[in-house]
């Protein structure tokens, strides 16, 4: 699959490696190229610096062909943003996004954007590790 | 009328105080704490200390009852994102955004914002109206309709100087609606006008037909 991952942080950098391994076409694209310091030092795939709402930047990342795409920035809104241009402008076939506010995650998660917020997910995990 | 303002920039100060003076109700909300405080020692309880984007910020404020929300913020995304939740979640009947790239603009449309406002482009279209060797001028976009309002200028050569309206092959749903020729009166065309070099033609159209248009009008 061709993949495009939004945000090279701990997440974005980690998943960019273990998709990579598996073999998929990876791009990952961030504001910052100190960012890509994260990448695995074997990473195969195409680090790109651009701006994840800027239709020019996903373009040469090559979203029109794409596959999946992941936002993962820091950034909630910058993240919804860039996923519903890639579903709604590119008619990519699977947008995942990244929302740390649970309540900003439920309303977009009902207008169709497949959301995960780690916020939820995590203290979720907590809660059954001290209970457990 | 309630108007709610998310941002406290140079931009959502402005607003807020014109709206004020018109006497509408209404609220800024700014994130950051200096820039509300400062906004707060001049309006007062007209604004408020928040992050527009939050569910709960908007609640409390209200959203539900809003006449209007405008996203003025230097952030499209967050433009875009506090505009939707006020459109989806609290049903503000009308929504704008201000964006900064004008190629969000569609994505903006697409997501159900009412009306989107873009610096570059409203000092593109006066460059366009300022220089006169622009061939189409756009003047006014319909919304809703899917129509706009140009302005042509009927250059010296061109083929349909001496034709009268009835007789010109116009595309579809084009509307030659105002005549203004040198040193006249404008005048309201009927369909035996017959047009003359230099005439400026105010014209209603889609933006799809704009090329038809200016080259039925235009000869080029």
């Amino acid at each position: 699959m061709k993949i495009i991952i939004l945000g090279c942080g701990r997440s974005g950098a980690r998943l960019a490696g273990l998709l990579d391994i598996e073999g998929h076409k990876v791009t990952i694209l961030d504001i910052d190229a100190y960012s890509f310091r994260r990448l695995p030092a074997d990473f195969a795939g195409t680090a790109l610096v651009g701006n994840g709402i800027d239709e020019d930047a996903l373009k040469k990342a090559g979203i029109q062909e794409a596959d999946a795409f992941i936002a993962l920035t820091q950034g909630d809104n910058r993240n919804i943003m860039s996923c519903q241009i890639a579903k709604h402008i590119f008619n990519v076939p699977k947008v995942v996004c990244r929302i740390y506010d649970p309540l900003r995650r439920e309303l977009f998660s009902s207008l169709g954007i497949e959301a995960l917020s780690p916020t939820t997910v995590f203290a979720q995990m907590c809660k059954e590790k001290i209970e457990r | 009328m309630y108007i709610i303002v998310i941002g406290g920039g140079k931009v959502g100060y402005y607003l807020g105080k014109a709206l004020l003076d018109q006497g509408h109700e209404v609220l800024i909300v700014e994130k950051e704490a200096a820039k509300s405080e400062a906004i707060r020692n001049e309006f007062g309880s007209a604004c408020i200390r928040g992050d527009g984007c939050e569910v709960s910020t908007l609640t409390e404020i209200g959203t539900g009852r809003a006449d209007m929300f405008i996203a003025v913020t230097g952030d499209d995304e967050d433009n875009l994102v506090s505009c939707q939740i006020a459109r989806r979640k609290f049903n503000v009947p009308r929504t704008m955004a201000r964006t900064n790239n004008p190629r969000n603009e569609i994505i903006f449309k697409k997501m159900g914002i009412d009306v989107t406002i873009n610096g570059t482009n409203i000092i593109m279209e006066y460059i366009e109206q300022e220089v006169p060797t622009h061939q189409l001028t756009h003047l006014l976009n319909i919304r809703d309709k899917g129509l706009e309002i140009v302005e042509v200028k009927v250059p010296p050569r061109s083929p349909v100087i001496g034709k009268m309206i009835k007789e010109l092959s116009l595309p579809p749903d084009s509307i030659i609606s105002l005549i203004i020729r040198k040193q006249d009166k404008p005048l309201v065309p009927v369909p035996e006008t017959t047009l003359q070099a230099e005439d400026q033609i105010i014209a209603v159209t889609k933006p799809e037909n704009e090329g038809a248009l200016r080259t039925t009008l235009r000869g080029t």
